[in-house]
């Protein structure tokens, strides 16, 4: 037991502990918390420095507002409706077309009018909410995701998260949703996620729960080798991101959207450390060259070209 | 060093605390090891007696707290009295009133008693009335020829307490005892006796009945000593000992003449006691030896305050101890529980209702919860008043289980009443997004490890020597403290990330 936890040390695995104690408390002060955890605050911020976010199409703050829903969406056949301060994708609907009264979700299944103003409700009661505090509902653009995953996804949206460390784009993954996850890109919950070489913007091999995988568990295509289109622009954002949030070490989900592009989707305070299993490597060794190196890097240009230099691969086999 | 601060803070808590700790263990002497004469004691009276058909009034004594005793519960089975209780001197007593009662009338008193070795705080005496002697003629020579027989060879008023024992209890009694006593050489006569010959010396002094609590006594006797008010405060003596001193068993009801219950509007009184040493674990007290009380730092500890407020604590302090297991359990360990304190405070109710009950209980109210949850979901009710719908279902069903218990005569059933009924309703409501959100699988997964961890809780916190422990050497939650700082920056691997990382333990290519 004792040989293991020295062999993740020394492979520069980071724990919970670790990332909780020494660079979230350490680099992300608690008042900027709420402008990711509200993901409205997110998109205003993001679009005033030039960032793209999806599309609000309109947000519901009180019960009484819910009756307005139907104007909201009046002639869209498609959006999304997620809790303003959801985590875990929970509560979020993806509707994929519409029937009369009825809405067909991403997953599949129909739900009707009602189903949806019960649905809005809760989420304003804060049902999906960190602590159940109450919340509002946005309602916004729903992506066309971009046809490079299209063989490696199964439903839903697959989203690219960086994590960003003092500005730095240090490792990212890509999340693919499964039939286990249901539609959801959430590892917890059985999506897959490929690493990405930050130097070439590459897939590598993918995790599937906790174990190493090459190809889509439902489509049986190859994640690996798979170029990220308009990577640099990716690299950009997450490099750009920390000065909007002054948050030192964060998660940043971003959506390929057909037509529009790379979309910020939203920034996580709390980011997970599956990623490390997604790109089988160890954050740390990453995490203390930007610490040591930060001084020098002053715009977001030269911590993208610090990134591209320095975080090569290097996985355990 | 770079949490240098937080270490030095730590080791001067918890240096304070072992410091502490060791003066009272070592110097002090406390206790390390809860006393076992702790105990428990239920008695019962039982009242009959034959009503005219009118109105009927019966004054039944009924003790009160007093050191080392505490009542801890108590009841009145009376069906159709009206009752009320009042403090009437050194007494208390209870009023039972009917307005038409037929036949043959039982009434039934039964309390439990709390004994301890605790020496509380004395409540302030104050001065009794000197009661006259109120012997005549012949009886008043005797008493006098008594009495001027043992001055002499008395110092002070206990000397001369002593003494008129002796002679009273003497298996040949001399003629002016013989003479006083009148052939009844009940216990009861004795001690009225020797308080009449005391209150001819001008010495204030009354009569006490009680209880002696021996194990399962079935037709216990009332049983009758002396106090003597000495250097302001009244000095319990006991006739029926050789050293006259009141033996720790005894439980004193009332004090002064008078019988157990008298009764207005009907005849044929019958009481009858019985004392039985009651085993209920959860009323067990943690105390200490009586000698340091004495002592000048124990003047601020926990001991100073009332037995009711000490049981309390008993059961507060052990609650951080519960805790530091849970932050182990969650960052040292990597264990997820629902909710961050719940198992804790699911253990605190398990302390009433006992593991094996609390479980059941708890499987079946968050059961039950979570069905009406479910059924809920197809009404579509907001938020709020859907978790006051799924809180009065938990306390109906708590209701329930208490009654149906009751009726199979089980009795741990009625311990429920302590449930933390909001904590089972938010665990129902977190169980049932679990639910929607990530599957059952994933819900009773998380379901089944807190009850577990409530458990291992419990077993933690309440058992005799944790409590104990918590009460006599508060200050050990200074090292709690500190170690619960040592944890908040403790940066290394939770057991549970060594099995999730192990894909990344190869050697790096």
């Amino acid at each position: 037991m004792f040989g293991l936890a020295r062999q993740l040390w020394r492979n520069g695995v980071v724990g919970i502990n670790k990332r909780n104690a020494d660079y979230i408390l350490v680099h992300n002060p608690r008042k900027y918390f709420p402008l990711v955890d509200d993901k409205l605050l997110t998109k205003e911020i993001a679009e005033k420095v030039g960032i793209s976010v999806p599309t609000l199409y309109g947000k519901i703050e009180f019960p009484h507002e819910v009756r307005s829903f139907s104007s909201i969406v009046a002639n869209r056949a498609d959006f999304v409706v997620k809790p303003a301060q959801g985590s875990g994708g929970d509560g979020i609907l993806v509707v994929v077309g519409r029937m009369g009264e009825y809405f067909r979700l991403a997953d599949g299944s129909m739900i009707d009018n009602r189903d949806m103003a019960f649905h809005l409700n809760n989420i304003l009661a804060g049902t999906f909410s960190l602590g159940g505090q109450p919340d509002k509902v946005l309602v916004e653009y729903k992506v066309d995701f971009d046809p490079v995953f299209e063989k490696i996804t199964f439903r839903g949206v697959p989203d690219i998260r960086i994590v960003v460390f003092l500005g730095v784009p240090v490792m990212a993954m890509v999340r693919l949703p499964t039939r286990l996850s249901r539609g959801k890109a959430n590892l917890h919950q059985g999506a897959i996620g490929a690493g990405i070489a930050i130097p070439s913007g590459r897939t590598l091999t993918a995790v599937l729960k906790n174990s190493v995988v090459s190809e889509h568990p439902d489509t049986n295509n190859p994640v690996m080798d798979v170029e990220i289109p308009s990577w640099n622009i990716l690299l950009d954002m997450a490099a750009r991101s920390c000065d909007l949030t002054h948050l030192g070490y964060q998660g940043i989900d971003i959506v390929l959207d057909r037509a529009r592009g790379p979309l910020l989707l939203e920034l996580n305070a709390r980011p997970g450390l599956n990623i490390q299993i997604a790109n089988r490597e160890g954050l740390r060794h990453r995490l203390e060259l930007v610490a040591a190196r930060v001084a020098e890097l002053n715009t977001a240009a030269d911590r993208v070209r610090f990134a591209k230099e320095n975080f090569w691969p290097n996985p355990v086999s | 060093m770079k949490n240098r601060h937080l270490y030095i803070l730590a080791a001067v808590l918890a240096s304070i605390g072992v410091g502490i700790f060791l003066y009272k263990a070592l110097w002090l002497e406390l206790p390390l090891q809860p006393d076992g004469r702790v105990d428990n004691w239920e008695v019962q009276a039982k009242i009959t007696f034959d009503a005219r058909g009118g109105p009927a009034k019966l004054v039944l004594f009924i003790p009160r707290n007093e050191v080392p005793f505490t009542i801890v519960d108590q009841n009145f089975v009376s069906e159709g009295y009206g009752l009320t209780t009042a403090s009437i001197g050194d007494n208390r007593r209870a009023m039972f009133s009917i307005r038409k009662a037929i036949g043959t009338q039982t009434l039934y008193y039964r309390f439990v008693v709390n004994r301890s070795t605790f020496i509380g705080p004395t409540e302030a005496v104050e001065e009794p009335v000197i009661v006259k002697s109120t012997l005549e003629e012949m009886r008043l020579a005797a008493a006098q020829g008594i009495l001027n027989k043992i001055l002499p060879e008395s110092a002070d008023d206990d000397t001369l307490v002593r003494l008129l024992l002796k002679r009273l209890t003497a298996s040949v009694p001399d003629d002016n005892v013989a003479m006083l006593l009148g052939g009844s050489s009940t216990m009861l006569r004795r001690v009225r006796v020797a308080r009449q010959i005391l209150a001819l010396a001008g010495i204030r002094a009354r009569t006490v009945s009680g209880v002696q609590l021996v194990k399962a006594n079935k037709n216990t006797q009332l049983t009758h000593w002396l106090e003597v008010y000495i250097r302001d405060a009244w000095q319990g003596y006991a006739p029926q000992t050789e050293t006259y001193s009141v033996p720790a068993n005894f439980l004193a009801w009332w004090r002064g003449p008078g019988p157990l219950a008298f009764v207005d509007g009907g005849m044929f009184l019958k009481t009858s006691l019985s004392v039985a040493a009651a085993s209920a674990p959860a009323l067990r007290t943690a105390l200490v030896v009586s000698k340091a009380n004495e002592r000048s730092l124990l003047a601020y500890s926990m001991f100073t305050l009332p037995l009711n407020t000490q049981l309390v604590y008993k059961i507060i302090l052990t609650v951080p101890l519960g805790v530091f297991f849970l932050t182990i359990l969650r960052n040292v360990i990597g264990l997820r529980t629902m909710g961050t304190f719940m198992p804790v405070l699911i253990a605190i109710a398990f302390r009433e209702t006992q593991v094996l009950w609390g479980v059941i209980l708890f499987t079946v109210v968050i059961s039950v919860g979570l069905l009406v949850r479910l059924y809920l979901e197809n009404l579509r009710l907001l938020v709020v008043p859907r978790l006051s719908c799924v809180l009065i279902v938990v306390v109906l069903t708590m209701a329930a289980i208490s009654v149906m218990s009751n009726q199979l005569g089980l009795q741990r059933g009625l311990s429920v009443s302590l449930f933390p009924m909001v904590i089972l309703t938010m665990t129902v409501e977190r169980m049932s997004i679990i639910w929607d959100e990530r599957g059952a699988g994933e819900m009773l997964r998380q379901g089944i490890g807190s009850i577990i961890v409530a458990v291992i809780a419990y077993f933690i916190m309440v058992n005799q020597y944790t409590e104990h422990i918590a009460l006599i050497f508060p200050e050990l939650l200074l090292i709690l403290l500190s170690g619960n700082l040592l944890i908040g920056r403790y940066s290394g691997f939770r057991l549970l990330d060594l099995p999730r990382f192990r894909v990344l333990a190869g050697r790096p290519s």
